[in-house]
């Protein structure tokens, strides 16, 4: 925990004091209100509870056996790949996620609104189907190239999303002037409209770079070594937690190093509109002799990280006579799935509303404190937050073990982040002076919140929940050791039937994961404000 | 427009938190046994259906990878829920039996397969077996190698097909590292490493490649060439497949097994289980359906072609000590495998 001291510290320095800021962009106090402080606490608990299994875990054997695993040459090679790759994917997602999101949302690219919803797909595709699809056609893609392709394939979206809703929700009258004075449409996008989706594609960015962390399915196939590969093997080869444990602590180190990293560039300006009146639509840019190119552009990513996937899975589902189509046990995996998504969903949505408003609104050490913590957990590999889970349901909970609320939990601690990061962009873009005005007006932090903060970043909180519903649907490793004795997801029967070397038979699973995780991602793509 | 926008969403959640609750309700039927299963559904389901009738109580499975299935029961502690343990290879059950997890099966049980098969301590029982061989590509190759170490002559250079991160090969590594001691395995890894090996995600796509004429020659398990001669039909399978002689460390034979946990209320029931699992019709469907080795006396693979077990030439080896993974891994990385 000692890392965390010069993080709470980096707050107060980075921006202006809280008395020097113009009026319109005030924030609410230093300290958060009880009513959001409680709730966010739990949150940050249940988010810390890893860490805290891990605490025990690696100093079983003592702080000199840690010492030596986390001191070990392989530890900082492997960490040094896993930075890189996550340096490139975050890279080429920003690329990706602004490119795309300035596009569909400024610009008058033709069909607007159905790239919006094409390019917001990739997200309904598991990391591990979209890898073994490039492998398969690909297979001179194994290692780095291949492990950056399938990883930014899948992730560009975390950037696209918040983008795209930060440029909704902004006045275009900034860029307007900024045209009226005589910039053209690149430079008004460098001066005026790229600072104002910074915070936005920062929290992408940090979202992209944790799922990168945390990826093993799609380093597995390319047989890319990274910190999580080496954290699994390590379970694998040996069964002894020890090593494993230890080395999970380093990756959340650099979590929350990185969290803070970004909080730090995030800066403090205010992103709210202040003035009298409403915010207009944007009247969009006129694209000229760039329209051809940009269509290509939305086009091959399309193409790329849309139809070559499902091009391959359809292709699966030609080939191969192991195919065989259980449509009643389809269906019933498809129930239990959107189910226990949709709990998952709504549990982390609960939990990142406290958290991200606090983040949104608030400073000092328990402001930060309490985002980092919601961070701590999704950089983890899956089964150490398992494993975690196991042993504090067993010893301190044991009618909740292998119950549904358990599993539930464990969604909530793997994708606090991406309700967080949604509902803290939300929450930025709400003018804090109808807070302020409220609570003048004599209303308690509760109503502050039921009646201004909650309603005006409710697009965002639903884009948060639909973001979450998705990765829940994906996620694998906690579901298979938490999940009731005889449950089945789409995903771990995907598990199943590829574990058997059928990818003819894993398809209609795969298939149907991806359209119905498709379809809150397509309406994350024409979420309009 | 706001409110009504923020109550519509508190229904949301409150419906979505409903539904799991509602998909709970009757699942607290308290089974006789559980099993934790490595082996993978698709495999095993039809036999472990059989299983609960043969012993006579509900038995519920809960299946998973088993190495995460063993980390799992360590973490679980005293308070596991499982009954039984059903390994998709020794190394998990070895891991479970150097902590002290597992209980000692009787002798009756131990003796019903050969004592290579079984765990040093008692602990643990073979249910079926894997051998390790040369896949071939007979269009290219008149005669395949009868020894993994020609393996690293010019000859084969980039001819190989093989997967480095598979347990299987993992374990035939570990095999040779106990056969034939550290050094000489870390020179036969580099010199197939330099020998320009192409690696490949599964068993199924070396043999494949091997089928294509990709490569000539893969190191895979036996079964992948049975069961894709079942699923695709002899004519269509370009490959074959090539039993090593003389005891060679390529030739290693490794088990699938099953263990009782200790303190388990579960235990008279598990111990059915297992004398099940080593029953002529368990052995027979490990032959037949899997197209694995039956592993207890007395019963014999009806596969076509399926060499009997006592007429394989494999090395002679302890499988406990296989459980020395963590050097092997070790050795592939410094290699540059994995």
């Amino acid at each position: 925990m000692h890392t965390e001291e010069p993080v709470a510290r980096t707050g107060p320095q980075t921006g202006p004091a809280g008395a020097s800021e113009p009026a319109g962009y005030r924030r609410a106090g230093r300290r958060p209100p009880a009513v959001l402080l409680v709730p966010a606490t739990v949150a940050a608990v249940l988010a810390l509870l890893p860490l805290g299994y891990l605490a025990v875990r690696s100093l079983e054997r003592g702080p000199g056996f840690a010492w030596d695993i986390v001191a070990n040459e392989r530890t900082a090679q492997l960490l040094g790949r896993s930075l890189g790759l996550a340096g490139v994917v975050v890279a080429a997602s920003l690329v990706l996620g602004v490119s795309l999101a300035w596009l569909t949302v400024r610009t008058a690219l033709p069909g607007a609104r159905a790239w919006s919803v094409l390019v917001t797909l990739p997200l309904a595709v598991p990391s591990y189907v979209a890898a073994f699809a490039w492998l398969s056609a690909f297979p001179q893609l194994a290692g780095f190239t291949g492990a950056a392709v399938a990883l930014t394939l899948v992730s560009f979206p975390y950037v696209y999303l918040p983008v795209t809703a930060a440029l909704r929700g902004t006045d275009p009258a900034q860029e307007e002037v900024s045209r009226s004075l005589g910039l053209g449409p690149v430079r008004t996008f460098w001066r005026v409209t790229l600072p104002q989706v910074r915070p936005a594609a920062a929290g992408g960015g940090v979202l992209v770079a944790l799922y990168v962390f945390s990826d093993f399915g799609a380093v597995s196939l390319m047989r890319y070594d990274t910190f999580t590969r080496g954290i699994y093997t390590s379970y694998r080869a040996s069964f002894d937690r020890t090593p494993a444990a230890a080395l999970s602590v380093v990756l959340v180190v650099v979590t929350v190093l990185l969290v803070a990293a970004e909080a730090r560039t995030r800066g403090r300006a205010g992103h709210a509109r202040t003035g009298g009146g409403t915010a207009r639509r944007a009247v969009p840019a006129p694209l000229g002799r760039m329209k051809g190119p940009a269509l290509t552009w939305c086009g091959a990513v399309a193409a790329v990280a849309v139809a070559f996937p499902l091009g391959t899975l359809g292709y699966w589902l030609a080939v191969g006579n192991s195919a065989t189509w259980e449509p009643g046990r389809l269906l019933d995996t498809a129930g239990t799935t959107l189910g226990v998504a949709a709990a998952g969903a709504a549990l982390t949505t609960l939990l990142a509303l406290p958290v991200g408003v606090i983040a949104a609104r608030h400073r000092g050490r328990a402001a930060h404190l309490l985002e980092q913590s919601a961070y701590a957990g999704h950089a983890l590999p899956g089964i150490t937050v398992a494993l975690a889970l196991v042993f504090f349901a067993v010893r301190y909970a044991h009618p909740l073990y292998q119950e549904l609320p358990l599993l539930v939990c464990a969604y909530a601690v793997l994708f606090l982040p991406v309700a967080v990061a949604a509902t803290r962009a939300a929450v930025l873009q709400a003018p804090p002076v109808l807070e302020d005005v409220a609570r003048a007006l004599g209303r308690s932090p509760l109503r502050v919140l039921r009646d201004v903060t909650v309603p005006l970043a409710a697009p965002g909180f639903a884009a948060g929940a639909a973001l979450t519903f998705v990765v829940c649907m994906k996620e694998l490793p906690a579901t298979l050791l938490l999940r009731p004795t005889g449950m089945d997801t789409l995903a771990t029967r995907l598990w199943t039937e590829t574990g058997v070397g059928s990818f003819a038979a894993a398809a209609p699973y795969a298939v149907t994961l991806i359209l119905l995780a498709a379809v809150p991602s397509y309406l994350l793509g024409r979420h309009r404000t | 427009m706001r409110r009504p926008s923020a109550r519509r969403l508190t229904a949301l959640v409150a419906a979505a938190m409903l539904l799991p609750a509602l998909a709970g309700c009757g699942s607290d039927e308290k089974a006789g046994l559980v099993i934790y299963s490595g082996r993978n559904e698709k495999l095993v389901k039809p036999l472990l259906d059989e299983l609960e009738k043969a012993v006579g109580t509900t038995v519920e499975v809960r299946y998973g990878d088993s190495a995460e299935l063993a980390a799992q029961i360590l973490e679980e502690g005293d308070k596991t829920t499982a009954g039984l343990f059903f390994s998709q290879d020794a190394g998990a059950l070895g891991a479970l039996s150097t902590e002290g997890r597992l209980k000692k099966l009787p002798q009756a049980s131990l003796d019903k397969v050969g004592a290579q098969f079984r765990g040093g301590a008692g602990d643990w029982v073979g249910t079926s077996g894997r051998v390790r061989v040369l896949a071939y590509d007979p269009d290219t190759v008149t005669k395949a190698p009868d020894s993994v170490h020609d393996l690293t002559k010019p000859e084969w250079r980039g001819k190989i097909g093989y997967v480095p991160t598979n347990a299987s090969f993992q374990a035939f590594v570990t095999g040779m590292r106990v056969l034939e001691g550290d050094d000489a395995t870390r020179t036969w890894l580099k010199g197939l490493k330099a020998n320009d090996p192409k690696v490949y995600e599964n068993n199924l796509k070396v043999l494949d490649a091997v089928g294509e004429g990709e490569v000539s020659l893969g190191l895979i398990n036996h079964y992948y060439w049975y069961e894709k001669v079942a699923e695709d039909g002899a004519d269509k399978v370009g490959a074959k497949i090539h039993f090593l002689p003389g005891g060679d460390p390529g030739a290693l034979v490794n088990v699938a097994g099953a263990g009782i946990l200790k303190g388990s209320t579960q235990a008279p029931v598990a111990q059915k289980a297992v004398d099940f699992l080593l029953s002529k019709r368990a052995q027979t469907y490990f032959a037949d359906d899997t197209k694995e080795y039956p592993l207890a006396a007395g019963v014999t693979s009806s596969v076509k072609d399926l060499p009997p077990l006592d007429s394989l030439d494999a090395p002679k080896i302890d499988l406990g000590k296989l459980d020395s993974l963590q050097e092997t891994l070790k050795m592939l990385q410094d290699v540059g495998m994995v």
